[in-house]
């Protein structure tokens, strides 16, 4: 059965843009932790090496 | 090819087809998805996984510790998705539990479902990158134990129910020690086994007043399967076994003694308010009693674990032995 098109609130349009913000705020944060995490597991070496 | 906000498209699945669960709209708030989590579980597994790695003996890096302490409580508030998922239809019959987002038709069964699992996978996943795959594995073992063996097996065929679910709550501990050491330890292993012993004088406390809501429900709870009496029995049986219990930190020399008076005080406490629910069995004095006994096991579990915290954290242990 294919899906049926249905109209939304504006209500229903306001929920949905702040759940997407919701969203976009855990996937920057995600982007930070694994950063964060690789610099952290690398240790202070990671910045001791010749220029 | 921009998108057009006002049209969506809204696809039917079995999920969403179980009984007791109220139509409804499109999506629901995102304080719903947080609610989903059980953030007061969150916040309790945040406190016990904390108290678990800083009784340990050895030392994490803070940025590791402080990431896998926030994927241990996503993974424990996937748990709690995945059991509101599955338990929506018994939520709806309770007046504590009608309001959350499912029953009451803010969320759909589906996106919880799906909302949980997300979560479940991610949290292990990055627990495993971060600190080690020995905590991983516990925190996988914790969800799966907590959404598949307690509430979809255990809750509804046995009065055991929550003296065996609640092996999941007592996890956090152990699952904090592992993050540390990559190990399981006496001191994950003495917290897991307080936190398990006190679950069922505090589940059944509360138990004892919502029995009836506990029938209507269908869940066999030791109040609606042994009788009050039986269960006022058992109460006091593991308040006494619990009691000795909380002093074991102290005799295995991570608890200090600050930890020694609030075990002992609190211990037997709990065991003289488990008294007064036996004794007062009828009316209003014995929901008074029972409730009592309720709130001080939540007191009594946050204090302990509180002396820890402050004795291992803020270096104010004291040995009480030797």
């Amino acid at each position: 059965m294919s899906p049926v098109p249905q109209q939304l609130t504006p209500d229903e349009i306001q929920r949905r843009r702040k759940r997407s913000i919701a969203i976009a705020m855990v996937l920057a944060a995600l982007v930070l932790i694994f950063y964060v995490l690789t610099i952290a597991k690398l240790g202070p070496q990671v910045l001791n090496r010749p220029l | 090819m921009a998108a057009t906000p006002s049209m969506t498209t809204l696809s039917n699945s079995a999920i969403s087809d179980r009984p007791f669960v109220e139509a409804t709209t499109s999506g629901g708030e995102v304080a719903d998805y947080f609610a989903l989590l059980k953030p007061r579980v969150m916040a309790l597994v945040i406190f016990t996984a904390l108290v678990g790695m800083t009784v340990t003996p050895s030392h994490v890096n803070p940025v590791i510790g402080a990431i896998s302490l926030l994927m241990i409580a996503v993974g424990a508030g996937a748990s709690g998705c995945l059991n509101m998922w599955w338990d929506a239809d018994v939520d709806a019959v309770m007046t504590r539990t009608r309001t959350r987002p499912i029953p009451a038709g803010r969320i759909q069964p589906g996106e919880a479902l799906s909302f949980g699992l997300t979560l479940s996978v991610g949290s292990v996943l990055v627990l495993g990158l971060a600190a080690n795959w020995l905590s991983a594995g516990l925190l996988a073992f914790t969800i799966v134990f907590y959404a598949v063996i307690y509430s979809m097996w255990l809750k509804r065929s046995t009065a055991q129910n929550i003296v065996i679910g609640g092996a999941a709550g007592a996890l956090p501990p152990m699952i904090g020690q592992a993050v540390v050491t990559g190990s399981i330890g006496v001191e994950g292993t003495v917290l897991f086994l307080i936190i398990f012993i006190w679950t069922p004088p505090h589940f059944w406390a509360l138990a004892l007043v919502k029995a009836g809501e506990y029938a209507r429900a269908g869940i066999p709870m030791m109040p609606n399967t042994a009788g009050p009496d039986s269960t006022r029995r058992q109460i006091l049986a593991y308040s006494v076994l619990l009691a000795p219990l909380g002093l074991a930190p102290v005799f295995l020399g991570f608890g200090g003694m600050i930890y020694g008076l609030v075990g002992l005080v609190g211990g037997l406490a709990m065991v003289a308010l488990s008294v007064q629910v036996l004794r007062r069995r009828e009316g209003e004095a014995a929901n008074k009693a029972a409730m009592s006994l309720f709130g001080f096991s939540i007191l009594y579990l946050f204090l302990l674990f509180s002396a820890l915290l402050a004795e291992q954290g803020l270096g104010l242990f004291r040995p009480v032995l030797g």
